[in-house]
């Protein structure tokens, strides 16, 4: 709503600005045309738009401005007028009028035609002072015959390089079906050049036929032309479709190492299978949200930044529930792995009821801080920033979870309990200390999960069930004991997920990794990046 | 109750086990080929073109330091370990490299682990009936009942291991020491061509310790054993053929008191 | 010629001897006779009568105890932990439930030869996979073919590339959150969200009868005392004591020349059959059957029947299924936001403070107080 608000303020600011600077002066329109505004014809009156938008510019914008906000008048001998707060300005010239006429009857406006009014609005932007809008109108521009008018005069005066671009190819489409066949081809080639596949059904259009497959475009060099073309944004479409794709593969990759990788630790590192994995997503992802409730009610000034304080209370939060369980039941199960499994399943029952007990069973809602909604256009791609900042973030995770596994003492303890836990004891390493520290790492890390996926999916009690099973699927796949694998085995489960999602459906594309999982460990039962050693007796 | 080490993933079993058992070829001489046989984990050469031959019949000692490649060496003949390259036949005509541990075990291969490895859950005789020689399928464990003769043979092995008393006992309330004799009594109730014992005097008491040394010397000849120890002194009391295993590969084979005089086994394994 | 050996013969006793043993089959069967007869014979005024619920409630219980022996098969003895029976257990109830569905005939609300919900998302015909269920002797074929099949094939490339352990545990959850995902697709013909329920005949009895209930009910009993029997059967032989040797060292029994694989399949597969034979007794009794059935958490539950009764006795599992899911009732009916505490408590409390089980640990108690033997566990097998 904001937005838009502020929008319209531009908009009346550079209207004012446009006014003052042109003056009366600049009014092309036609009285005839504005006359018909107000007939009694509803064709006749939608003409009349078209006509008065065709014409001008700046005063088109003025009245047609008024006829959206219903502030347009007429006397009966078709005189129109334009009615503001406390003045009466007349539609043609925009000069003020001193004494109001009498019997003036307001212009009414149906849906269709505030469409269509919206529709040539769009078109008239392109004259706005504002760059960003024009740009915008630029792209919103519908190519059409009688377009061609008006984009002739936007490219007169275009400097911007990007604008005359949208424009010219705006241009080009408007010109299709216009003129002779020099121009239409010299458009035509201007399009190839185009990844939009609006610009593609344009010339699709050109080579439709008819029901005896005769085609309906009789020059046959232009449809040729248009073929060629065709060919050309296919092919660059495939590009950025295949761009898109791994786009969405790498986020989600990027959310299944986040995921997973405290799993690396827990399971990987310390053998423990634990079953509330998800449920550690879930507290952090909570934990964004309290933090997120808690800004709103105290700092609603630093709204935007809860994000950066909800990170550390996520990893805090979710570590603290992670050394209580370690110390309390996990540690009495080492080496007993299938029972692991059933108590840390029943510590998530737990944890999901107290959470449905705490915050109730619905969803809540964690919004995205200002800077992270939105995204970056780069070329045809949409990049989404909550995305983006996720793939950042995991990385961020990653790199810190190596330097301190690898150039750590505590990293170094960890490593060596992990080899040989025996050895390690004996030769003075706290076993009982680093088991409980590194759990809490694995807790720690998924709290930095959960409160990622806090900004791109619901937050509710179920919300680590969901992400447990293929959390479980990439440490198997990527093997035990290696962080490289869990990362190559996220990234390509998430890439493999959404390059066969769009062909089979999102179902059976679980399915069948299911199934590429399994054929995968018939080959290499160790997952991608196994440790091999000498065998340990069974 | 799985051990912690239970949940590894080995190699991929393929094929199947039933294969009637194959004789054991040996009219050469040899029983058991290992010619070049390298294996590595992670860049590190455990075996490094291992080359071995046993004779039947023979008894036969592997010693080295630890990393050596003995324990490695006896999963590859019995088919846990996969070599990188190299052949391991036993007899003339069996390719080891290519059955799996079952099938090895049919052929006539009996292994005793390191840390002895028995059915804990289970009584001393079953342990016995579980490993004798028998038809080891699916349909025929569902009927399978001891015949007489199956019986009188596991009373003997009971009575060979001395362990007579204790048949109805649990074996995982045994000693170390029985529980080692009781795992020899399993690779006999397999009637095996050829015994790999994985320190095997381990944990026994002195009188056990020599009593084992006895059985050894019985079974050599009939059967061919090759016995991986520590005890030198144990090795001198089965008066055997020793190979000494160094860093992968053969340092030196011969009668005991010419290895132990070996310059180079005296640097690595025996020390000055 | 036991009497001839120095030492006790494996597997040399009786099928029915032992006091104990013995005692639980009749225990079983007295419950199927004595359940219908208090709730046909019995007039409604005496306290003894069973209301329709109740009956319905034991019915159910007795399938979850099936359930449970088949899962005990596959873990107390085998020890192999699956966390995806529940997928067994509603693939031989949707194989029975769509010869009860094709035996509600026009008696549905689209009045259609087809169920409803085909006729809901327009299907004209049967998919091919559901051809000749009308039979009820195809059905009951399909109920024992289809866990058979999916757990022979899955099982056979699982256990081939030796997956053990946690890792098959997490592979079979996996496995049926697929299958869950897969049922509850519109248009894989298994009736979406709703599954398949309303059902009014079988084999041409109405369902809602007190004697038609009283049958599945008996039948049910009769099921779970073949289980039982079964089980010590298979137990006492040398196959169980391979079984059991394959749970406490695979390593030896693989170098004592026996393939694991086999072993596994078979008690692997015969574990899934027998669910879903219980899940086909189910669903005529319950009514319903839905793709949450095989929800991870349905699956993860049996276990913990068989974890709270006793894993490896036989009498465990009957026991953990009766406690659990009567608990259940009464949680659910009085303190429902409660329940999943009790249960998350219970997997808690039951893995670090009674490994054996319920069963287990009075065994062990009586068996010799000091000794921590393994062979308490035996006493009951």
């Amino acid at each position: 709503m904001n937005r838009c608000n502020r929008l319209a303020t531009v908009v009346a600011v550079c209207l004012g600005l446009l006014l003052t600077l042109a003056g009366p002066a600049a009014a092309a329109l036609d009285a005839a045309a504005l006359a018909k505004l107000a007939s009694e014809d509803a064709n006749e009156r939608m003409e009349a738009i078209d006509a008065i938008a065709a014409g001008g510019d700046e005063a088109a914008m003025r009245v047609l401005t008024a006829l959206q906000d219903g502030l347009l008048r007429v006397t009966p001998k078709g005189q129109v007028f334009i009615k503001q707060r406390g003045s009466l300005l007349d539609a043609l010239t925009g000069a003020a009028v001193e004494t109001e006429p009498e019997d003036l009857a307001k212009i009414s406006i149906n849906n269709r035609m505030r469409s269509q009014v919206e529709g040539v609005m769009a078109g008239l932007r392109i004259f706005s002072t504002d760059p960003k809008q024009r740009l915008e109108a630029a792209r919103a521009i519908e190519p059409e015959e009688k377009m061609l008018a008006t984009l002739d005069k936007a490219l007169a005066r275009e400097s911007v390089a990007e604008i005359r671009d949208v424009l010219e190819v705006a241009r080009a489409a408007s010109q299709l079906r216009s003129g002779d066949t020099g121009a239409r081809l010299a458009a035509i080639t201007r399009l190839a050049g185009s990844r939009d596949p609006k610009i593609k059904t344009l010339l699709l259009a050109l080579l439709e036929t008819d029901a005896q497959s005769r085609p309906l475009e009789p020059d046959a060099r232009v449809r040729e032309a248009a073929a060629d073309a065709v060919r050309a944004i296919d092919r660059r479409l495939m590009v950025y479709d295949f761009a898109q794709r791994l786009f969405a593969g790498v986020s989600l990759g990027s959310i299944l190492m986040l995921a997973a990788l405290g799993l690396a630790i827990t399971y990987g590192l310390l053998g423990v299978i634990n079953m509330a994995h998800g449920e550690m997503l879930m507290i952090g992802a909570y934990a964004a949200y309290a933090t997120q409730s808690l800004f709103r009610a105290r700092f609603p000034g630093a709204l935007d930044w809860y994000l950066v304080c909800a990170v550390p209370v996520a990893f805090l939060s979710a570590a603290a529930v992670g050394v209580v369980l370690e110390r309390t039941v996990i540690r009495w199960l080492y080496g007993r792995p299938l029972e692991t499994l059933l108590a840390t399943w029943g510590i998530s029952l737990v944890l999901i009821q107290s959470v449905r007990q705490l915050f109730g069973a619905q969803n809540v809602e964690v919004a995205n801080p200002a800077w992270m909604s939105g995204g970056i256009e780069l070329a045809a791609l949409a990049l989404p920033w909550n995305r983006i900042v996720i793939i950042g973030f995991a990385l961020a995770v990653l790199l810190l979870m190596w330097l301190m596994l690898t150039r750590t003492r505590f990293g170094l303890f960890v490593r060596g309990v992990t080899q040989n836990r025996a050895m390690a004891a004996c030769v003075g390493v706290p076993t009982a200390r680093v088991d409980m520290l590194a759990f809490g790492l694995g807790s720690g890390i998924a709290g930095l999960a959960g409160c990622a996926l806090s900004q791109i999916g619901n937050v509710g009690p179920d919300l680590g069930q969901s992400y447990i099973i293929d959390s479980f699927m990439v440490v198997v796949l990527g093997g035990v004991g290696q962080l490289a694998g869990t990362v190559y085995a996220a990234l390509g489960l998430g890439v493999a997920s959404k390059f066969l999602e769009p062909y089979i459906g999102a179902v059976p594309t679980k399915i069948l990794i299911l199934v590429l999982i399994i054929a995968f460990i018939q080959k290499r039962p160790q997952g991608l990046f196994a440790l091999r050693g000498r065998s340990v007796e069974a | 109750m799985s051990p912690a080490g239970d949940d590894f993933k080995g190699g991929a079993t393929t094929g199947l086990s039933h294969v009637a058992r194959p004789g054991v070829d040996t009219s050469h001489g040899p029983i058991l080929y290992l010619e070049d046989i390298t294996v590595s984990f992670d860049g590190f050469r455990a075996l490094n073109a291992l080359t071995l031959t046993v004779q039947t019949g023979e008894l036969r000692c592997i010693i080295g330091p630890n990393g050596a490649g003995k324990t490695t060496m006896m999963d590859v003949i019995t088919g846990k370990t996969r070599p990188d390259s190299g052949t391991v036949f036993f007899g003339q005509t069996i390719d080891l490299t290519r059955l799996t541990e079952p099938q090895i075990a049919h052929a006539g291969i009996g292994r005793k682990f390191q840390k002895p490895t028995v059915f804990e859950n289970h009584t001393v005789v079953e342990n016995l009936e579980l490993a004798m020689k028998a038809d080891k399928r699916v349909r025929a464990s569902l009927r399978a009942r001891l015949s007489p003769a199956e019986l009188t043979c596991i009373g003997e092995v009971l009575d060979l291991i001395g362990l007579g008393a204790e048949g109805g006992r649990v074996a995982g309330t045994l000693s170390h020491g029985q529980k080692q004799w009781l795992e020899i009594g399993m690779l006999l109730m397999q009637e095996p061509r050829l015994l790999l014992l994985d320190e095997p005097a381990a944990g026994m008491t002195d009188h056990e310790t020599a009593r084992t040394a006895e059985l050894f010397k019985a079974l050599a000849g009939e059967h061919t054993l090759i016995v991986v120890e520590h005890d030198m002194d144990f090795i001198a009391s089965i008066a055997a053929t020793v190979t000494v295993l160094h860093e992968g590969a053969v340092l030196a084979e011969g009668p005991l008191d010419a290895v132990k005089a070996n310059e180079r086994v005296i640097e690595v394994y025996l020390g000055r | 010629m036991s009497a001839a050996a120095a030492f006790p013969v494996p597997g040399d006793e009786s099928l029915f001897s032992g006091r104990g043993w013995t005692a639980l089959v009749a225990f079983v069967i007295a419950v199927t006779v004595v359940v219908p007869v208090l709730f046909l014979a019995v007039p409604e005024t005496s306290p003894l009568h069973l209301s329709a619920y109740a009956v319905t409630l034991a019915g159910k219980i007795l399938c979850y105890c099936c359930v449970a022996v088949a899962m005990n098969l596959i873990w107390g003895y085998t020890g192999i932990l699956s966390l995806g029976h529940g997928l067994f257990f509603a693939l031989g109830g949707y194989a029975f439930g769509m010869y009860l569905m094709r035996m509600i005939g026009r008696e549905g609300q689209y009045q259609s030869d087809l169920p409803d919900f085909m006729v809901f998302l327009d299907w004209k015909a049967y998919p091919w996979y559901w051809s000749f269920t009308d039979h009820f002797w195809y059905a009951a074929a399909l109920v024992v073919i289809a866990p058979a099949v999916l757990a022979f094939v899955f099982g056979f490339f699982a256990f081939r590339s030796r997956i053990r352990g946690v890792y098959f545990s997490i592979i079979t959850q996996a496995l049926t959150f697929a299958f869950m995902l897969l049922f509850f697709r519109n248009d894989t013909g298994f009736g979406g969200n709703n599954g398949f329920t309303d059902f009014k005949r079988i084999l041409g009895y109405r369902i809602s009868d007190p004697a038609t209930r009283a049958a599945l009910f008996a039948a049910t009993g009769l099921f779970l005392a073949g289980c039982l029997v079964l089980t010590r059967a298979l137990v006492r032989s040398r196959t169980g004591r391979i079984l059991t040797a394959i749970r406490d060292s695979e390593g030896r029994l693989m170098f004592s020349g026996y393939n694991p694989l086999w072993y596994k399949l078979f008690v692997w597969t015969l574990s899934a059959v027998l669910c879903g034979i219980a899940g086909a007794l189910y669903l005529p009794q319950v009514g319903i059957i839905n793709p949450s059935e095989m929800s991870p958490a349905n699956s993860i539950e049996i276990a913990i029947w068989v974890a709270v009764g006793g894993r490896g006795t036989l009498l465990g599992p009957l026991v953990g299924a009766g406690l659990v899911n009567g608990a259940k009732s009464f949680f659910t009916q009085t303190f429902p936001e409660y329940w999943l505490f009790f249960l998350g408590a219970l997997f808690i409390a039951v893995t670090l403070f009674l490994p054996r089980g319920v069963v287990g640990w009075f065994v062990a108690r009586r068996a010799a107080p000091g000794a921590q033997g393994p062979e308490a566990g035996k006493v009951t097998a």
